[in-house]
């Protein structure tokens, strides 16, 4: 016999109906992302491929592989990009830990003083690098009367300069998701390591670090892919000598007019990125499956 | 894991205290811990009970006060270096590693060979009923099988002292139940010095071979369980082991009175200023027929009636108006008729359940 199945219908369509309220909800990013996103960046893959006589052509693909320029501006894009990562790690590891430890508000507080740069523009804090490390800047003339060092030295206006700023203005995004994965841990979980004979070192490195790689990891791959298309922090404090993808496609359309390739370079950036992050999520499914993601 | 060579070791604390600004999260508590001996601190939230337990373990250090595990003094010994097993509330499995990796952590860390830590690992896995478990993620264990795996990852080994925080409070009835028993077993078979922490006075009960009943950082009392719920030692006691009610009693010479009757009572009143009855549920007896002869009788009038399945709960006021709460079985004239509410009864309290306590709120 066929069982009593009252209100069926209505019940589908209110399920359905709340589906919809969610779309809803959505559409109006969904329609912004679509203009000012998915749009452009068509039209920017299509124009890439759009020679200087108006058809379809490799040229400003052909033109990235032939010039030694490009190779190098890649090299010195993927290199200030590792380095400002590999600083902020350094760096800001230490200091997550540190404010990890404290107590909650007073780690509050320290954590609004991490965030703090982000008040002031990104603009006005890299003129605020180059005013410090210039030559007759407030670095040097401190570091000349205190004596450690005699003549000024040049910290702006090339890599030094370069990475300075970049990492002031990455360290923040590293230090958040690395804090997030400290708090995350389970402190009994240290001290049934040292209840179990570890030494607080031992502890550290086999129990706390493997914990906090999945943070670790995230924060490094965000400071990496944003370092790859910064601009403004090398333009300025790079002085011309540290050029970079983004540098490149400005030259390009600034100088030469040439919309083609400055697309193509954006085309690049933009692949290479994603492939950046597909292999960054195998490894963080990999973290997953060996239960160190939390 | 089936013998053992390693003797177990006696713990001995003398006057730690420990405070958190005005509070006293121990107060002068001193406590033998025998050899062998399966303790429990039982105590409610607050009480003191695991700050003692995390001073055992080093996580905590006292203000003051010895501690020594043997002959070893330990009260300044940093917690990697005391060798004590050690159970967690919340499990404290490390969720980067496997099961294999979580109980073969120690070994490593005190540099056994490998193919040596393989058996080990394997050989606790099966003590905790977990053989061919080794190669399981945390996350894929249930929540018993995670409190096995910390058990087996606290004796693999073969700590002289275990300690273990409210191992079985994350875990559903049925399971906690079979589980102390397990506890229990494993005890017997490894022999070592255990301490346990719990709240809950049935478990304390269940699996112990003594109990520290620990309030506001002192021990109220320390005995075996028959002990402690027969003979409390104060109304604090009585009251956090099992339940009761209380009726206030007075003294005239040799003889304790209920509401101006006389008491019988087998075992001799404490000194103390002021005693209570105390009254056990399932020792009232619900008589039907009147006054019985030979134990104290008690007039009361029916006031809530609960029908349990097993037993059921009676709650009656005495003339005074004191409440008395009686547990009876539901078999014979209970099945077919329960006492209703407004029913006139007596209840029926045996020389040997009259028990007597300091009534002092210590």
């Amino acid at each position: 016999m066929e069982a009593v199945r009252t209100n069926e219908l209505g019940l589908r369509r209110d399920e359905w109906l709340e589906r919809m309220k969610l779309f809803g909800l959505g559409s109006p990013a969904i329609l912004l992302i679509l203009v000012i996103l998915v749009i452009p960046v068509g039209w920017l893959f299509y124009v890439s491929f759009i020679g200087a006589d108006g058809t379809f052509s490799l040229e400003n693909y052909e033109r990235m592989l032939k010039r030694k320029s490009y190779a190098r501006i890649f090299q010195t894009t993927f290199e200030v990009s590792f380095l400002t990562t590999g600083l902020c790690i350094l760096i800001g590891y230490p200091l997550a830990y540190f404010i990890a430890g404290l107590p909650n508000r007073i780690a509050n507080l320290c954590l609004i003083t991490v965030l703090l740069p982000f008040w002031t523009s990104l603009l006005v804090r890299t003129y605020a690098w180059l005013v410090l490390l210039q030559k007759r800047g407030l670095v040097n003339e401190w570091a000349i009367s205190l004596g450690l060092w005699d003549e000024p030295i040049k910290i702006v206006h090339n890599m030094t300069g370069t990475l300075i700023g970049m990492v002031h203005i990455m360290l923040p995004f590293l230090i958040l998701p690395v804090y997030g994965a400290m708090k995350a841990i389970d402190r009994d979980l240290m001290k049934a390591a040292s209840n179990l004979g570890a030494s607080p070192r031992r502890a550290f490195w086999t129990v706390f670090f493997p914990l906090t790689l999945p943070g670790l990891f995230a924060g490094s791959l965000m400071v990496f892919i944003l370092c790859l298309g910064f601009f403004v922090t090398p333009a300025v404090l790079g002085g011309g000598k540290v050029i970079m993808v983004s540098m490149k496609i400005v030259s390009n359309i600034e100088l030469f007019v040439n919309w083609g390739a400055a697309s193509a370079l954006g085309v690049v950036l933009l692949v290479s990125t994603m492939v950046i992050l597909w292999i960054a999520s195998r490894f963080l499914n990999l973290e997953k499956m060996t239960g160190g993601g939390h | 894991m089936t013998s053992r060579t390693n003797e177990a070791l006696p713990i001995s604390v003398k006057n730690v205290t420990k405070t958190y600004g005005p509070v006293h999260a121990l107060n002068d508590v001193s406590l033998e811990v025998q050899s062998g001996e399966f303790l429990t601190l039982l105590g409610p939230s607050g009480s003191g009970k695991t700050t003692l337990l995390m001073v055992l373990a080093g996580f905590t250090r006292p203000d003051c006060g010895s501690l020594k595990f043997g002959d070893r003094e330990v009260i300044r010994t940093p917690p990697h270096l005391r060798d004590v097993g050690m159970t967690f509330q919340s499990y404290a499995l490390f969720p980067h590693m496997t099961v294999a990796g979580n109980v073969g952590y120690p070994l490593k860390l005190r540099k056994v060979p490998k193919p040596e830590i393989a058996a080990r690992v394997e050989a606790a896995l099966d003590t905790v009923q977990l053989g061919g478990f080794g190669d399981r993620r945390i996350d894929q264990l249930s929540g018993g099988q995670r409190q096995r795996v910390a058990v087996a990852r606290a004796i693999v080994f073969e700590p002289r002292i275990l300690l273990m925080d409210e191992p079985l409070s994350a875990l559903d009835k049925k399971l906690r139940d079979q589980m102390q028993i397990e506890l229990r077993h494993l005890h017997e078979k490894l022999g070592m010095t255990t301490v346990y922490v719990t709240h809950d006075q049935r478990e304390a009960l269940t699996m112990s071979d003594r109990i520290a009943v620990v309030n506001h950082g002192r021990i109220m009392q320390l005995a075996t369980p028959r002990d402690l719920y027969e003979r409390p030692a104060n109304r604090f006691v009585a009251d956090f082991i099992g339940e009761s009610t209380f009726l206030p009693v007075s003294r005239q010479g040799d003889t304790v009175l209920f509401d101006g009757t006389p008491l019988l009572h087998d075992s001799p009143p404490p000194e103390a200023a002021s005693l209570l009855l105390m009254v056990r549920p399932e020792r009232v007896v619900l008589s039907r027929e009147g006054p019985r002869e030979g134990v104290n009788n008690f007039a009361a009038t029916a006031t809530e009636v609960v029908y349990q399945g097993d037993s059921f709960l009676l709650h009656a006021a005495l003339a005074d108006g004191a409440q008395i709460v009686l547990r009876g079985a539901m078999r014979g004239a209970n099945v077919t008729a329960l006492p209703a509410v407004g029913d006139a009864l007596t209840l029926c309290l045996a020389p040997e359940d009259t028990v007597l306590i300091d009534g002092s709120e210590a």
